[in-house]
């Protein structure tokens, strides 16, 4: 079954979908969609040296985007304005990776697959890896998920609570970049913060609890991927972008349909 | 008594300014301990040291073994894309059953209220959902960091009715931060005037006769009345704008 590229690109859709849709809560929940467009925009540099080194492409993209977010969250502490500097992390980021991508000797790489993502070349051992950081991420955030939310909700209310805020940042921080090495391969490098916050955002018209919420941010998300790849199949369009079409117009009708209850209610 | 928690010769400093020098003070259980203090006099300050979310530069903390402790913060900001009702709220950071959390609700003065969105609540009830939280860890101390911040006089006069009863019933120690002088007065066992070190300590009535008191709030219950005057002059609302004095001068 999993013979077929079709099958693999709806599962490794399915499995970032997951992962982003749970972790985009809290992206949206704590305002870190900047944070996450550094660690995400990292990754290029992070494609460049694995195939400088001929290493593989997750363990380069993992590697820089944890670096890349340890960094911010070093930084996140100092009380500088972190809006500007995230500013210039992300595209200083992007940048460079764009430069090593074209300073490395040999064949000409296909960036497009890095920026926008080629989900219809994902193998059997890259499904592994996706499904594998997911579960991951899926499960720290199922075990660390009360001590999350407190420290969200405010961070001395957390202490109070015997729970030190700054570790649950620095978990969401890893998390984060686990789940750019996870969609670099399904919706691209600079496509991955939309697949975090826009199911969430859709989400948020419907939940009345932060676990509805994430479950409901979790299916948009997996039906964005389904759809979107049955959009670019039709269409013969790039399935990245495509799937956060179908994410944007969910969001669209989820807004209207807020608002009608809305008025109704 | 030994003490629940106490702090010795605490000093904290923002960027080179001193907000906080040789702070001593503790909490025995029980008692309903006061903070009091001109703004910037590191009141806030020192509650974050309390829970440990602020490390002094120097001094130590003690705190009785297994000390619980039950927050009520000063402002809650609960982002507007974070869905939250009453009853989900409860549940942080541990899960609660059904009965205790209705308990909980109806014995903070907010009973009703649990399939509410937190976003919905009044400035009362939503204190009160805090009050609730905070007593459901069953607390040995209640921290509340100006509690009736934003509520109206007879808001915050029933705000703290509703602390001294949850002590009488749980027994919990309770100190608190507050500008409200005149309800410091009467509701707490002791009070701690707080001026970045502490200027004086003792029964309200030893307090508010205090040189360092007077210096800091005026001269005598006059003082007090002021400040509490000038605290109050922006209320303009229709339903109560009898004159104050009378409630403070009691």
């Amino acid at each position: 079954m999993l013979d077929d590229f079709l099958i693999r690109a709806a599962l490794a859709g399915v499995g970032t979908a997951l992962a982003a849709g749970l972790l985009g809560c809290f992206v949206v929940w704590r305002r870190m969609a900047y944070f996450g467009d550094a660690t995400a925009h990292a990754a290029i540099l992070g494609v460049a040296i694995a195939l400088g080194f001929g290493l593989s492409v997750f363990a380069g993209v993992l590697g820089v985007s944890l670096l890349m977010a340890l960094l911010i969250f070093a930084l996140s502490g100092r009380g500088f304005a972190l809006d500007t500097l995230l500013g210039v992390l992300a595209h200083g980021a992007l940048a460079l990776g764009l430069v090593a991508v074209a300073l490395i000797p040999g064949q000409r790489i296909n960036l497009e697959a890095y920026l926008f993502g080629d989900v219809l070349t994902v193998t059997r051992s890259d499904l592994a890896v996706i499904w594998g950081g997911a579960l991951v991420v899926a499960g720290v955030l199922w075990l660390h998920w009360s001590a999350l939310l407190t420290a969200t909700l405010n961070p001395d209310l957390a202490h109070a609570a015997g729970i030190d805020p700054r570790r649950e940042q620095l978990i969401l921080t890893l998390l984060l970049a686990a789940v750019v090495a996870v969609a670099i391969k399904v919706v691209g490098a600079l496509l991955i913060t939309a697949l975090l916050i826009i199911p969430a955002a859709a989400a948020r018209m419907f939940a009345r609890t932060p676990e509805t919420m994430a479950l409901f941010a979790t299916l948009i998300g997996m039906a964005s991927a389904l759809g979107g790849l049955g959009l670019a199949l039709r269409l013969d369009t790039p399935v990245g972008p495509s799937v956060v079409c179908a994410a944007a117009a969910s969001f669209a009708l989820a807004a209207g349909f807020g608002r009608i209850m809305d008025k109704s209610g | 008594m030994t003490a629940l928690i106490a702090a010795h010769a605490i000093d904290v400093s923002y960027g080179g300014a001193r907000v906080l020098h040789g702070v001593g003070m503790s909490v025995a259980r029980g008692e309903i301990v006061t903070i009091v203090g001109p703004n910037g006099s590191g009141k806030s300050t020192l509650l974050r040291v309390l829970i440990g979310a602020l490390r002094p530069q120097k001094g130590t903390v003690t705190r009785a073994p297994g000390l619980r402790i039950g927050y009520v913060p000063q402002r809650l900001h609960i982002d507007p894309t974070l869905p939250m009702t009453v009853r989900r709220f409860l549940d942080l950071p541990r899960k609660v059953g059904e009965e205790a959390a209705r308990k909980a609700l109806e014995e903070a003065g907010a009973p009703g209220v649990a399939g509410r969105q937190m976003a919905d609540l009044s400035g009362g009830q939503f204190q009160r959902v805090l009050l609730a939280r905070a007593i459901l860890s069953a607390p040995d101390l209640l921290l509340l960091d100006e509690p009736t911040q934003g509520l109206d006089q007879p808001g915050s006069a029933s705000f703290y009715r509703q602390i001294e009863e949850v002590r009488a019933r749980l027994g919990c120690a309770v100190l608190m931060v507050s500008h409200e002088l005149h309800v410091v007065m009467s509701a707490s066992d002791r009070v701690i005037c707080l001026n970045g070190h502490v200027c004086c300590e003792g029964t309200p009535a030893v307090v508010s006769a205090a040189p360092a008191y007077r210096e800091l709030f005026g001269t005598g219950t006059g003082g007090a009345l002021a400040l509490y005057r000038h605290e109050h002059d922006h209320h303009h609302h229709g339903d109560h704008d009898h004159p104050h004095s009378h409630e403070a001068a009691e």
